[in-house]
């Protein structure tokens, strides 16, 4: 029986499971908000919010200079900046080709950020079900992430790329350009 | 080996269906934002907010 055992098993043995949630883990640093399962979300949550309460226990120590700190401090510094370290990949590619450094992030940005805030640094948004196997997604995001911008991509490369054989570069250009912010006018 | 002594009447298999094998139709609310028809508690699917906030990034309609 499985009473009392916490935790979800994805039907994936531990070091399959531990995988994926340290990947997961990574991918929320890097990217402050990512879109995966409901149960995947929520099992992250856990895991996710206890690594940055290492850092943001730390308080001031986390995001500090090195130059400014004691010794103590120091060493309790990099023991946080260990056990964060032991748990997720070291870098993440953000979407635009950046790297970060993920544990650098937890313990200057994200401590800094959730200080004094007692856990409770994601939040869960439900999108509705995923076709195809009517999986429950939602958005998991730090609770000051960035806000949600519509895509409006899309459109423009399609535009330019059927432009650019018959037309001058510039000239296709600057057509895409007015023809796509009179659509967004026209929109709203 | 024990066997229906009687085929089961119309009544009663329509009895039996009405109750544990019915379907329930999916509820639905107003989205507040743009009237749309979206699902409870989550994110509206056609402009993406819930709570009065920008929750969901969705494509730009053309037309």
């Amino acid at each position: 029986m499985r009473h009392k055992k916490a935790g979800r098993q994805f039907g994936r043995d531990t070091s399959s499971r531990r995988a994926m949630l340290r990947n997961l883990t990574a991918n929320l640093i890097t990217h402050e908000r990512i879109e995966t399962t409901d149960a995947k979300a929520k099992e992250l949550r856990r895991v996710a919010e206890r690594l940055i309460t290492k850092a943001t226990r730390l308080g001031k120590v986390a995001y500090t200079a090195q130059s400014e700190l004691s010794a103590a401090d120091k060493a309790r510094r990099l023991h946080a900046e260990r056990l964060v370290s032991s748990y997720v990949p070291r870098f993440g590619v953000k979407a635009d080709g950046t790297k970060v450094d993920v544990v650098e992030k937890v313990m200057l940005d994200l401590s800094k950020r959730f200080e004094g805030r007692p856990g409770g640094y994601t939040r869960i948004i439900k999108l509705g079900n995923r076709r195809g196997d009517n999986a429950p997604m939602v958005y998991i995001e730090f609770i000051d992430a960035a806000p949600v911008t519509d895509k409006q991509a899309p459109e423009e490369p399609a535009a330019a790329v059927t432009a650019e054989p018959t037309t001058a570069a510039s000239a296709s250009a600057e057509t895409a350009s007015t023809a796509s912010s009179g659509e967004t006018a026209s929109n709203e | 080996m024990a066997v229906p002594k009687r085929k089961t009447t119309p009544s009663k298999r329509d009895m039996r269906r009405a109750n544990h094998d019915k379907v329930t139709p999916v509820q639905v609310v107003a989205c507040p934002n743009c009237g749309e028809a979206a699902l409870p508690h989550r994110a509206c699917g056609a402009c993406g907010f819930y709570k009065g906030r920008k929750a969901k990034a969705v494509k730009a309609t053309t037309a």
